[in-house]
């Protein structure tokens, strides 16, 4: 195969463009792509600061690979989620990265800053191993991002990441959710701006950047993430791609240009501050609050509910702890 | 010819002198989740492979949540 741009040889096919491409270039088209999402998106400006939430896998480390070859500010921070010798691996990567590159990486450990770990988490609370790890780190690199004085958070969601969770959402008409799936939601209400600038890209993009680029990336996959509902929608998606190459593309990009006008007000709810840590939510807690709570065995408010009734008490952790018929049990 | 492959990381043998796509057929893999890896350099599914190449097969795909 021959490379769509200098006729080169090529190393990588993307063919849902009909197209492939030479080591040399595909870096440049790949660039050219996020440079695409961020205008488009109007992500950020030159002079913003950017925390990039890395892993150590290709993605985030891709990503920030590009931002910082275009000149933005960009810090990386990474989450230490307590998961044994794949953390330690996953970190390590990440310190070797952003050493190549005279980047800075923030460090943020999740047992040190709130009290548990994610193997701790998938056991004793009542939502998946997975659920847990995402509101964890949702909440971590938001804080993480506000603290600091950052004004975008941005994270290494690629094209097959974004669809399979459409996917998800769409089939169970989660419009709440969908009102919100956009590669860019501004800030808001002590929530910091998050911005997705790979979402027109695919893992094997993602993953033969990273390689080109010589990125030492985490090729294993996190040991907790067997029967993942997010991998089973990217199974169903690459089957349908397979036969009929382009169709991620335009589910998502559909959905983007198209779809999402339809679902804009799905997701007005009155937010108030959460009564532990403050961060606005719909509820008396916040989802991070409630879930850390049961985790630690804590009771939220305690120290508020001097004098009250057992009732009353009552009444207040049946809002705190949710069944976990609603999350489901995590692996174990 | 010895295919690498990972998650979990095992080593086969397999025939060469084939297109990539062949091999990749063989072990039933989709090869738009895969990164092919010969000598170092990516490679694409139409390249030909010989009987003393030695691949690694890495898949792209991963599962974290969001």
């Amino acid at each position: 195969m021959k490379c769509k741009r200098c006729q080169g040889s090529a190393v990588i096919e993307v063919r849902r463009h009909n197209a492939a491409f030479c080591k040399a270039c595909f870096p440049h088209v790949f660039t050219e792509q996020v440079r695409t999402a961020i205008r488009r998106f109007d992500m950020f400006e030159p002079t913003d600061s950017i925390l990039v939430a890395v892993s150590g896998g290709k993605d985030s480390l891709a990503l920030w690979d590009v931002l910082l070859g275009l000149g933005y500010e960009a810090t990386g921070l990474y989450l230490g989620l307590g998961i044994g010798g794949y953390s330690d691996r996953s970190h390590d990567a990440s310190a070797a990265f952003a050493r190549s590159r005279g980047a800075e990486l923030r460090v943020v450990d999740l047992a040190d800053e709130y009290g548990y770990d994610i193997p701790t988490a998938g056991r004793k609370g009542s939502r998946s191993t997975c659920a847990v790890c995402g509101l964890s780190k949702r909440y971590a690199f938001n804080r993480a991002a506000a603290d600091g004085g950052f004004d975008v958070i941005a994270t290494g969601h690629n094209l097959d990441d974004e669809a399979a969770t459409l996917l998800g959402n769409t089939l169970r008409w989660n419009t709440d959710y969908i009102a919100r799936q956009s590669p860019a939601l501004p800030a808001r209400d002590g929530m910091v701006k998050k911005v997705k600038p790979l979402h027109r890209l695919s893992e094997l993009e993602t993953a033969a950047y990273a390689f080109l680029r010589g990125i030492d990336y985490v090729v294993e996959e996190c040991p907790l993430v067997a029967g993942n509902t997010q991998l089973r929608y990217k199974n169903a998606m690459n089957t349908i791609e397979a036969t009929s190459p382009g169709t991620k593309a335009q589910f998502l990009f559909g959905y983007l240009d198209r779809g999402m006008p339809l679902f804009a007000g799905h997701d007005d709810v009155a937010l108030a501050p959460c009564g532990s840590c403050g961060q606005h939510t719909t509820g008396r807690y916040c989802a991070f609050c409630r879930a850390r709570a049961q985790i630690l065995g804590e009771r939220l408010g305690a120290a508020d509910r001097a004098g009250t009734d057992d009732r009353e008490v009552a009444r207040w952790l049946s809002d705190e702890v949710l069944p976990a018929e609603i999350y489901g049990r995590a692996e174990v | 010819m010895k295919v690498r492959l990972r998650n979990p990381d095992r080593e086969v043998e397999l025939h060469g002198g084939r297109p990539i796509r062949e091999v990749l057929a063989e072990l039933d893999v989709d090869p738009d989740t895969v990164l092919v890896i010969r000598g170092g350099e990516l490679v694409t599914r139409h390249e030909n492979v010989g009987q003393d190449d030695e691949l690694e097969i890495r898949p792209v795909i991963s599962g974290g949540t969001v």
